[in-house]
């Protein structure tokens, strides 16, 4: 018979030794558990001299050990401290294999064989126990590792960091840290952006890539691991490096089984779910409570917290608040109806389909990043073409989307439970459509970043978000009298599939009747013709593929493979002749387009006997816009360097169209069959630049461009961002004299961008102008339209959307 | 329902959201805007002086003097000041719509029936006075123009091919690189060799005047000069090792290959010019001579 406790307390990082602290200052008879000779082995776990940072800054601690930001060790001892002052009962090298029994009666077996037995039970175990694994091929070779001890002992090696969280940011600075070490430091992130990590980590990342120490890949994922190598599967492809060590930081999950095993319930079936939870942290099995990461939150201070607060809870004060009551309380004050903050968030919960699948707990602390707004019937959310990227999701009432700017009679309703503004959120344009409440409504504004806070860590809501946008895009795309209902077979049976550049989804005479939407990138259509693969047509995003097969029964009649890293839809084949067959007028408006495209087969099948060279040249030509990165464009300058006499008249009005810098170089740049791509902006589909702009500075206008605004810092990540180098650094040069009185008076440096030497000289010394982004804006806002184009003298310059410069239609003029 | 937002609240497609720059997706010249209607209006104009020069029957024969011969000077003379508006128009970038392609490709062709305007204008009545002289130089700047429309046509191709994707600064800053890889490699030579080095370094490569710059020839190019000495000496001698005589040698050969290019590149930048500098000084001449000639006339009356 072992010995018996009121409380006893599994797991002493930050919040078991809160809630042991706790317990012990209110006298609780109680024990604390650790698996570990020593406490906290998480936060032991980390590297040596880890600067541990206590965020969020607006919460106030609340806890018998105290915590404020500084090194591990510094912490450590504290708490060690502490711990002995408070008299807390630790026992140490105690891991538990099993709890049985319930409420007032639970038994607590050891591996040890010993058990202990205690009313009540809190879980403070955290989630580190269960690192997620490196699941490709080769990911269980020695030389992976979970953790990362000492960054010291390391020297000469080539590093990769798999995973750019916190942890493995911090990893590979302490890594880097170092120059005498000789590491070659990667960090690796799976996303374009740094989502899950803390902000000045990130900073600290960007800054010592800038200084070259760390080399960080982004939209990259480790495909195969060899004894000295890894092979990287990146946005242009597969990409092998020499690797002697791997890192990998990868998130960690719950350690389900074990606390499945008590008798706790999971929100849902997700390999990251978390425990279901009451607002006193009580499981559904009575008498175990839970807290710290794995009740869903990893924050230390927010560990504390809870640990202070299960006991304050389970020794009677159910009154008690949580310490960010009174933020929270604040931001549901303009709400109508009097409802506590509990109710509030359970509320929302429970109203918002996205929201459904989080814990209270994540509703809190989501609630802390985000706002909850009122609106009277009739009032605007949002206008046509206002900037903004944050979504909306309606709590109660309903919203109505204007379909006509002019005619504020014709809407569409969107009901409660659902989001708007989703747009916004995937790919930064303005506002497509005004948004009005319907009815008086309660909105959950989501910022952006806790928009993908949300979508990286609920995955539940992802999927939510996900299938509303492709139900979206759906209609959108086919129209044809579709209803939200018609497409539910669909939806429940699509799949979005990231395609990397140069992978096919579709091959040339394989079986298949899938068809594909693309969402992200575009792709490109070839054809094996007579031996050579000839370019056929290039298809946006937005546009769909696959239908020859699905309506002929036959195979594939041509390849379609990725131009850049896609995202495409796949709609099963069968689920789609469903579809068809309920709407003849979906079959219809598809038939149309599959006879204009087989036209084009066939008159290019026609053209390849007579005009083979032609055929082939129309085939390079787009090939070589490709692979220069026109398949991500909307827009695209291009010169004719049969025409372009080198005049410089395009950079010159560039210039005097904007502040006097020119936004484009006319002469860099990659030339093809004397087709230039001048080194200028191509206002991608998804910019690389808007990917970390701190001030959020980088929006997409009402005619697709993607321009900087005046909040910009001048911080160059953007300019860094770039992979086609369009965005230049520079302060606004001095107002030059008019040109009459250059032509007449030789007065000030003439048209175009003034000589850096003018500038300086003519520069007012009083006030400093601070270096800023300067790209191209598509001359936005100037009626008659982009100055390049229309200051060229010859023809040499025009701007176009890819789709419509990769036509079949030059093949048919060149060969008339 | 929540689904049945139509495409209103959607992103707008990309072919939709680039409608505001209406392009067939093309590259059309100058020459050949909208199916040549410049040159068609030119022919028409043309035509019509032509025909109504044959049907109108002026006594004792036509002149510039008489009413016709009037008409056709105010029309070739506002025609003229348009054309000279070019200029203008190429530096001024206000933001209405306007195409300056469009304007070249009239300024060519209304220029051209110049020719045709003034020549019946003048009633082929040539001689030794400041009327001819303005006729002279019109014909100067249209001869110009032609020049300038020839190598507009043939010109760009070449640059483009010369220039194999690198730029101009490029250009220049290869050079540089490596002038510094000769300097430093020169060191351990002889003193006669060494100097010889140094003159490829100190000569301005791009210096010898207009003639030399529009004709690509560089007869007293130093690094030529040098070039051929070291192949003189290493030539015969098979490349092994650290010979730092090879390595000059071969920097030698690469400098030499670079300055070809750039100076091809500044030829052709320079052909693609020159004719400038006749046209729009002829042009400013022909209006000096345009007024006088005017101003002349009302003497007659």
């Amino acid at each position: 018979m072992g010995e018996a406790f009121r409380v006893a307390i599994i797991g002493s990082g930050p919040a078991g030794l809160s809630a042991a602290s706790r317990a012990a200052a209110l006298g609780l008879s109680h024990v604390l558990l650790e698996k570990t000779g020593h406490l906290s082995d998480t936060i032991y776990k980390y590297q040596k001299g880890k600067h541990v940072m206590a965020t969020p800054s607006q919460l106030v601690l609340r806890s018998d050990v105290d915590f404020a930001a500084g090194k591990r060790e510094h912490i450590l001892g504290i708490w060690d401290q502490q711990t002995a002052k408070n008299n807390v009962n630790v026992r140490y090298h105690a891991e538990v294999k099993e709890i049985t029994g319930d409420e007032g009666a639970f038994t607590i077996t050891l591996t040890s064989g010993d058990t202990v037995h205690a009313e009540t039970v809190i879980l403070a175990i955290g989630t580190q126990g269960n690192p997620n694994l490196m699941r490709c091929e080769g990911g269980d070779l020695p030389h992976v590792q979970y953790s990362l001890d000492d960054p010291g002992e390391y020297i000469d090696e080539h590093i990769a960091v798999i995973g750019a969280g916190d942890a493995g940011i911090e990893n590979a600075l302490g890594l880097a840290a170092d120059p005498e070490q000789r590491n070659v430091v990667t960090i690796v992130n799976r996303n374009a952006e740094f989502t899950t990590a803390k902000d000045a980590n990130v900073k600290a990342l960007i800054a010592a890539r800038d200084a070259g120490r760390i080399i960080v890949r982004t939209g990259t994922s480790p495909s195969k691991v060899t004894a000295d190598s890894i092979i990287y599967d990146t946005p242009d492809g597969a990409m092998t490096v020499q690797c002697n060590r791997i890192i990998a930081r990868m998130g960690s999950a719950p350690p389900r089984k074990f606390v499945e095993g008590c008798g706790v319930d999971f929100t849902s079936e997700d390999r990251v779910a978390f425990p279901v939870l009451s607002p006193l942290f009580e499981s559904t099995k009575a008498g175990i409570y839970v807290i710290g990461a794995l009740a869903g939150y990893p924050l230390i201070k927010h560990c504390m917290n809870q640990g202070h607060d299960v006991i304050e809870f389970i020794s009677g004060n159910t009154a008690l608040k949580p310490a960010d009551e009174p933020i929270l309380e604040a931001k549901f004050a303009g709400l109508p109806g009097r409802k506590s903050v509990d109710q509030w968030l359970e509320f929302l919960r429970t109203n918002i389909t996205i929201l459904n699948a989080m814990t209270p707990l994540q509703m809190r602390e989501f609630m802390l990043d985000s706002d909850a707004r009122f609106y009277r019937a009739g009032e605007t959310i949002f206008e046509r073409n206002d900037p903004g990227s944050s979504l909306f999701s309606i709590a109660s009432g309903s919203v109505q989307v204007l379909i006509n700017a002019q005619d504020p009679s014709k809407f569409a309703a969107i009901e409660s439970g659902s989001i708007f503004g989703e747009v916004g959120l995937v790919s930064g344009r303005r506002r497509g459509a005004s948004v009005r409440a319907g009815e008086d409504t309660i909105c959950v504004e989501i910022s952006r970043s806790a928009a993908l806070k949300l979508q990286s860590s609920v995955p539940a809501a992802k999927r939510a978000i996900e299938r509303i946008a492709v139900q979206r895009q759906l209609l959108q795309l086919f129209g044809s009298g579709l209803v939200a209902g018609d497409l539910d077979e669909l939806l429940d049976r699509y799949e979005i599939l990231t395609v990397n550049a140069g992978a096919p989804i579709i091959t040339e005479g394989d079986e298949g009747n899938d068809i594909y939407v693309i969402r992200q990138g575009s792709m490109i259509v070839e054809k094996k013709i007579g031996g050579k693969h000839v370019f056929l047509s290039y298809l946006p995003a937005g546009s769909y593929v696959g239908e020859m097969a699905l309506l002929g029964n036959q195979h594939r009649t041509a390849t379609v493979k990725a131009a850049i890293k896609s995202e495409v839809i796949k709609l099963p084949g069968s689920a789609f002749e469903t579809l068809l067959a309920k709407k003849p007028q979906l079959l219809a408006r598809i038939k149309t387009d599959m006879a204009s495209r087989q036209d084009i087969n066939s008159f290019v099948e026609a053209r390849k006997d007579s005009f083979s060279s032609v055929v082939d040249m129309y085939s390079n030509v787009a090939n070589f816009l490709v692979e220069n990165g026109i398949g991500e464009a909307t827009d695209v300058l291009l010169i004719d360097e049969n025409l372009c006499v080198g005049c410089d008249n395009c950079e010159k009005a560039c210039a005097d169209s904007h502040e006097g810098l020119s936004r484009l170089d006319r002469e860099a740049g990659r030339t093809y069959a004397h087709l230039h791509v001048p080194t200028s902006c191509r206002h991608c589909e998804h910019p690389h630049c808007m990917a970390d702009c701190p001030p959020n500075a980088i929006h997409r206008g009402p005619d697709g461009e993607v321009f900087i605004d005046d909040t910009c810092i001048g911080c160059g990540n953007c300019q860094r961002n770039c992979p086609y180098g369009v965005i230049r650094m520079e302060a606004e040069p001095p107002k030059k004299p008019g040109l009459l009185s250059w032509m007449l008076l030789g007065m000030g440096p003439g048209p175009g961008e003034p000589s850096k030497k003018w500038s300086y000289k003519h520069a007012d010394k009083k006030i400093e102008k601070p270096k800023k982004a300067i790209k191209c804006d598509m001359c936005s806002g100037i009626s008659g339209g982009p100055a390049c184009v229309r200051a060229c003298p010859t023809g040499a310059a025009i701007r176009v959307s890819p789709e419509h410069f990769l036509t079949v239609s030059r093949l048919e003029s060149s060969t008339d | 329902m929540a689904a049945q937002i139509k495409a209103k609240a959607q992103p707008k497609i990309k072919s939709q959201q680039t409608s505001r720059m209406a392009s067939d997706g093309r590259h059309e010249g100058y020459l050949r805007y909208a199916r040549f209607r410049w040159l068609k209006i030119a022919v028409i104009l043309s035509l019509l002086m032509i025909v109504s020069y044959f049907l109108i029957d002026v006594r004792p024969r036509h002149n510039g003097g008489s009413w016709y011969g009037y008409t056709l000077g105010t029309i070739g003379v506002l025609i003229i000041l348009w054309l000279t508006m070019l200029g203008i128009r190429k530096r001024t970038m206000s933001n209405r719509h306007w195409s300056l392609k469009a304007w070249t490709s009239a300024h060519v062709y209304l220029g051209l029936s110049l020719i045709i305007i003034g020549t019946l204008h003048a009633g082929f009545q040539l001689g030794w006075n400041v009327h001819t002289l303005a006729y002279v130089l019109m014909m100067l700047v249209i001869l110009s123009g032609i020049w300038g429309i020839s190598v507009y046509a043939t010109l760009p191709r070449v640059m483009s091919a010369n220039r194999d994707q690198t730029t101009e600064t490029q250009m220049l800053a290869s050079l540089r690189s490596i002038d510094r890889q000769l300097h430093d490699a020169a060191q351990p030579l002889d003193q006669y060799y060494a100097e010889l080095v140094q003159t490829s370094l100190r000569q301005n490569p791009f210096g010898g005047g207009i003639f030399s710059r529009l004709s690509n020839q560089y007869p007293r190019c130093k690094t030529h000069k040098a070039h051929a000495e070291f192949m003189a000496i290493t030539g015969s001698s098979p490349q092994v090792g650290e010979d730092p005589m090879e390595k000059v040698n071969s920097l030698l050969g690469r400098k030499k290959a670079i300055l070809a290019r750039t100076r091809k590149h500044l030829q052709l930048k320079s052909l693609l010019e020159i004719w400038l500098y006749v046209h729009v000084p002829m042009t400013f001449a022909l209006i000096a001579a345009l007024s006088a000639h005017i101003v002349s006339v009302f003497f007659y009356w």
